[in-house]
């Protein structure tokens, strides 16, 4: 399997060979920001694409099939005509939070996403408490979220970020407590780590009946944190016209909304990194033909083509369930959600403890 | 004790209802698309209800001949306005004084498709068609003769069995 480790340091020794480190750092640096910055703009169109045709496909519609074939066009030009809209100016808002607002919400999803593993090497940031560092930016995005609704003094607004806030810290519980499941099973936090561990099988077998559990909470959980699905109650429509994002036009917008779908990637990306091996083939121990097999499947594929199956069941789940009140959101949370997951937590320990898994 | 055997009863009650709200969806999404791609399949797949009036029109048969007997009936019911009739005294040949339609002129911009025109007819001469790509750039376009160029009225019945003799008058 091909280690993309191999590029980045021949570029690295490549620099290193003509400049001073100040230098090769700065380079560096800004090169990877414009691809994460490239992938993030490019991940965010194919996602409203494929959000729009499948979103059509369950309600028995075609979708947008008149730009360009099929309509794959159809994201770019709403790009550009989100681009090209005036930025409207209100009255009587908190100037300063509300235009920063839109910039935390997007800055929280893209730390998120440049800690992932896209691939063999292919990771910006490998703490060694990869899987915390990427819980906690995740959340920081509740932080926009809550100045967009308070600073654009507007009821609907409010009363959307607070729903909002609730809604956040409530399954961002679920969320950790299911990925510290995996963190028990696998011993370390470092997602690099976690991936090597599933080589000889994905935690979701490895862990069987308690990392089943954990992976269908935490798909819940993180659903829910992405404000979309069954969950979407702070942007709920026919109750608060768009929730936080009401007072907001043009490009400030289109920052809650690239950042909406990509914290719906991101979470998929967490799931399939934490879940179903990251870039991990899918190996058998013991079968050494087919494992080779898969191995000739590059990693980057590996990864995308499971994050694009979460991601799947996640629009699958988002256009067929009815919006939840917020009374029956937090009783789902903390009356099942939260005490399956504690005690699922215990179980998996003494699983590890007694070294019951695969 | 109960309350707990609710708790659990619920919650599997709640997964097996929730999957099979999923098992609903996934078969939708595998079934034919209802969507109508218009104006690629106008000429294939595109179905317009026979009773959809999108405009008026004259009925006339193979030889040019339509039923109008002129008798302004249509014009008089239409609430708009829409349809002006002109008429004619011609003499026919046995020396008769007999009304004939020269002109029938209907506003497709004024109409609002109500049928009463058609109701009120004697002759049923004249009905709705399905046709409904009417989209014009000038509204004087609208205006439309509905009597074909040259067009005459069809004979009683006692003509119409000998159809030889109509061209002959």
């Amino acid at each position: 399997m091909f280690d993309f480790q191999i590029v980045t340091n021949w570029f690295d020794e490549l620099l290193r060979g003509c400049m001073p480190e100040f230098w090769v750092l700065t380079i560096e640096f800004v090169l990877v920001g414009v691809i994460l910055l490239t992938l993030y703009a490019l991940i965010a169109l194919a996602l409203i694409y494929g959000e729009r045709k499948i979103c059509a496909f369950f309600q028995c519609r075609l979708g947008p099939n008149r730009v360009g074939t099929w309509g794959v066009l159809q994201p770019i030009a709403d790009m550009f005509k989100i681009l090209l809209k005036e930025i409207i100016s209100i009255n009587h808002i908190d100037k300063v939070l509300f235009y920063t607002a839109p910039f935390i919400v997007i800055a929280s999803s893209f730390l998120a996403f440049g800690a992932l593993p896209f691939g063999k090497g292919m990771q910006v940031l490998d703490f060694n408490i990869g899987i915390f560092y990427i819980l906690a930016v995740s959340s920081l995005g509740i932080v926009g979220i809550l100045m967009a609704g308070w600073a654009s003094n507007n009821k609907f607004s409010m009363i959307g970020a607070m729903r909002s806030g609730a809604q956040l810290i409530s399954y961002e519980l679920s969320a950790g407590i299911s990925l510290l499941t995996v963190v028990a099973l696998a011993g370390t936090m470092q997602l690099c780590e976690i991936v090597e561990a599933q080589a000889d099988g994905w935690f979701i077998f490895k862990g069987h009946i308690p990392a089943i559990i954990a992976f269908i909470i935490y798909l819940i959980a993180g659903h829910a944190e992405t404000n979309r699905g069954p969950f979407d109650l702070p942007e709920a429509e026919s109750e608060l016209t768009a929730g936080y994002h009401t007072e907001y036009s043009g490009i400030q917008f289109g920052f809650f909304y690239l950042s909406e779908y990509l914290n719906m990637f991101i979470i998929a990306g967490i799931a399939t990194t934490m879940f179903l091996g990251g870039w991990m083939p899918f190996h058998i121990s013991g079968w050494d033909g087919f494992n080779a097999i898969m191995d000739y499947i590059p990693s980057v594929i590996w990864f995308f083509g499971k994050v694009t199956l979460l991601i799947f069941l996640s629009l699958w789940v988002r256009w067929t369930f009815p919006r939840l009140r917020i009374d029956q959101l937090l009783h789902l949370e903390w009356k099942y959600l939260l005490p399956i997951n504690m005690v699922n937590l215990v179980v998996m320990a003494i699983i590890v403890v007694y070294g019951w898994h695969f | 004790m109960s309350s707990f055997t609710t708790y659990f009863t619920s919650l599997f009650k709640g997964i097996k209802s929730l999957l099979t709200g999923m098992k609903v969806t996934i078969k939708e999404f595998f079934t034919p698309k209802v969507t109508e791609c218009y104006p690629e399949n106008r000429h294939t797949t595109l179905h317009v209800p026979e009773r959809f009036r999108g405009e008026l029109i004259m009925i006339h048969n193979e030889q040019n001949e339509h039923s109008c007997s002129a008798c302004g009936l249509c014009q008089m019911n239409c609430p708009n306005g829409t349809i002006k009739i002109e008429s004619e005294i011609i003499e026919t040949e046995d020396g008769k004084k007999k009304k004939v339609l020269k002109n029938y002129f209907y506003d497709l911009g004024s109409c609002t498709f109500c049928n009463v025109c058609v109701m009120n007819c004697p002759q049923g001469a004249i009905k709705f068609e399905n046709t409904f790509e009417n989209a014009v750039f000038r509204r004087e376009i609208l205006v439309k003769k509905l009597n074909h160029e040259g067009s005459k009225m069809k004979e009683k019945k006692v003509a119409e069995q000998k159809p030889t003799n109509t061209n002959k008058e």
